[in-house]
């Protein structure tokens, strides 16, 4: 049996008087692509910020790797190897593609301020390295012809590949995705369902994505779970949840 | 035709993300540096010195200063003067109440208390941001010049709290003629301008950008938001207080607090705007403008009024100063925020594929 790399306990979330999430629980297995789909305001989005300590749940727990989080913060979440691409783009507008991404190695530099002002000599090397990484990853996500691009410049479906690159740079564990097809066309969302495959297959990264299209959904996730009002309404294979009687009623019938 | 990366093909990422990565600029840099230490040095007269290059000088690294922490990290200051003031009382106490201290150790020290009375001052901004930001390091800019007149101890008990620095002296030569202490300066603001080029291309760099454009993000990808705005705090703070040393030490040779104003502070971000906001060469093109631009002036409006033969009203070209000052500003915020350095940049590209289009 795999080991569940995500388990997230009866978790509550609530602001002010809204329960955005309530007692959601639901485990993803190491190396799996597992999809949260619901309609809008289910508190999807809410979710994916309890994962990667953005917001406190007021009850429940999250474990990440069988550790237990106590006030865990998006650094720590961000350390333990979690990384995350938003429903709105949330890149670094005034800096280029290449600097983008290399933000997103920034955990994993250890040159301290003395030596990156001095540049030469460890800080250099430093640079080269991470420079090669992520090389790599723009090479696996094909965006070359935009490294020196300011990401302000980028058509909307180029910054989204550019947001999962900066991502993939941390080289996490687990990957939260909100809606990174949303606002695509069919061809840049066959390309982003293969990338997100192959990161899923070559790096074996586990992979929560939410997403609206259902074809998306069924081709490329293990398991699905299901969101409406906060709570969890199904929660089973792609195939289970277009046979569930429920899911149908709640989303997939308003969805059509 | 001549200015452009073809034919230099890079073979490494090192190459690639040297500083100057493409030659003609690398013989531009060269050139420029070959003017500043030798040509000038040979050419310039006294007054130029003294009153134009050192003075644009000391500026470009208080504006550098300012334009780390607001150009970079996206955190307003009005407190730059307070700041300067920090370090030039620093390196004042320093030389006196340490004898034998070499000039350039105080003026390390000055950058170094300076810093963490900024850092200090930054604490607000963990909480705050914007206009509230500002309001809070115009505190600053208030109280500190404020102490320093109330403590006498920081202006040595001088009844009129003007401080007359020590004569500038490295193992035992003394900077004292106008091109000596050019040289100083200009040999000071071009290593720290390079220190300054190099953070910003690595890691923290990109943190405080990171933190500037989308802090949700950058928190996300495991930036200490804290940390990387107080560091902020403290490399631009240590670049104003070198900066307010040599202001006091080589430019004035004499300073008092309540030079330290406002006024000046306003003068620095308007560099930084003028100049264009995140980039380290724009620090320099503001400075040179609003050193600059005030000479201009007056030799237009003088020489103008001499050519028309009119008699002009005493104070008449200050006046002008003032509204030039205000119309480049307002340009400058509306149609081009990032300042000269944009304009420049844009050139480039554009020189890049003279004389053919597209
Ligand atoms: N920071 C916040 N403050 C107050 N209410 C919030 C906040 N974030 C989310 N909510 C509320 O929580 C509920 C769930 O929102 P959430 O963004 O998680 O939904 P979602 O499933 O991602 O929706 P969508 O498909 O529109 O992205 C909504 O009612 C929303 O208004
Ligand atoms: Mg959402």
């Amino acid at each position: 049996m795999t080991e569940n790399i995500l388990n997230v306990n009866k978790v509550s979330l609530s602001f002010g008087g809204v329960a955005a999430l309530k007692n959601v629980s639901f485990q993803v297995e190491e190396h799996k692509i597992l999809a949260i789909i619901g309609p809008n305001g289910a508190g999807k989005s809410s979710l994916l910020n309890v994962v990667n300590g953005v917001y406190k749940p007021q009850k429940g727990q999250v474990i990440f790797k069988g550790k237990t989080w106590k006030n865990v913060v998006p650094y720590e979440a961000a350390r333990s190897g979690i990384a995350r691409t938003f429903q709105n783009i949330a890149l670094f507008k005034g800096m280029s593609v290449l600097d983008n991404i290399l933000t997103g190695r920034n955990l994993k530099m250890r040159a301290g301020l003395l030596s990156q002002a001095i540049y030469l000599g460890k800080c250099q090397r430093e640079e080269t390295n991470h420079r090669k990484a992520v090389e790599q990853i723009i090479d696996f996500l094909q965006i070359q012809h935009i490294r020196k691009t300011p990401v302000g410049r980028l058509p909307y479906g180029l910054q989204k590949r550019v947001e999962l690159a900066r991502a993939l740079a941390a080289e996490p564990e687990l990957l939260l995705l909100d809606e990174p097809m949303a606002g695509m066309n069919v061809e840049e969302k066959e390309d982003m369902s293969r990338f997100i495959l192959d990161v899923n297959e070559e790096y074996g990264t586990s992979v929560i994505l939410i997403e609206h299209d259902m074809g998306v959904v069924m081709d490329i996730s293990d398991k699905v779970v299901v969101l409406d009002y906060g709570k969890k309404i199904g929660e089973g294979t792609p195939e289970e949840i277009r046979n569930n009687q429920e899911v149908i009623d709640a989303y997939l019938g308003v969805a059509r | 035709m001549f200015y452009r990366e073809s034919g230099q093909l890079k073979t490494s990422y090192q190459e690639d993300q040297a500083l100057l990565s493409i030659t003609q600029d690398r013989i531009g840099l060269l050139l420029i540096l070959i003017g500043a230490f030798v040509l000038i040095p040979l050419l310039a007269s006294d007054y130029w010195f003294t009153a134009i290059l050192i003075p644009f000088l000391v500026f470009s690294l208080a504006a550098l200063g300012l334009n780390l922490l607001t150009g970079y990290a996206g955190q307003l200051s009005l407190g730059t003067a307070a700041f300067m003031a920090v370090g030039a009382f620093a390196a004042y106490n320093f030389e006196l109440r340490v004898p034998g201290l070499p000039v350039l150790v105080s003026f390390i020290l000055a950058g170094i208390t300076t810093a963490i009375v900024g850092i200090a001052f930054g604490i607000p901004s963990l909480r705050i941001r914007g206009f509230y930001l500002a309001v809070a390091t115009l505190a600053a800019q208030f109280f500190i010049p404020w102490l320093l007149v109330k403590v006498g101890w920081f202006t040595n008990y001088s009844s009129s709290g003007v401080i007359t620095t020590q004569p500038v002296e490295i193992f035992g030569y003394v900077f004292d003629s106008p091109v000596e202490r050019y040289l100083l300066v200009l040999a000071i603001v071009s290593v720290l301008a390079l220190l300054a080029k190099n953070l910003v291309r690595s890691n923290i760099g990109r943190a405080w950008m990171a933190v500037r454009d989308m802090d949700v993000a950058a928190e996300v990808i495991g930036i200490k938001i804290m940390r990387t705005k107080l560091i902020a705090f403290g490399v631009s703070s240590f670049y104003c207080g070198v900066a307010g040393a040599l202001y006091a030490y080589v430019y004035l040779g004499s300073v008092e607090p309540d030079g330290f104003n406002l006024d000046l502070s306003f003068r620095i971000l308007f560099m930084v705007i003028i100049g264009g906001i995140g980039s380290i060469m724009g620090s320099f093109f503001g400075a040179a403008f609003i050193t600059l631009l005030p000479i201009f002036l007056d030799i237009i409006i003088n020489d103008g009024a001499a050519l028309l033969n009119l008699k002009l009203a005493a104070g008449i070209t200050s006046v002008m100063q003032l509204l030039v000052f205000g119309g480049l500003i307002i340009f400058f915020l509306i149609v081009e925020p990032l300042g000269l350095a944009r304009l420049w940049q844009i050139t480039k590209e554009k020189l890049r594929l003279w004389p053919f289009p597209h």
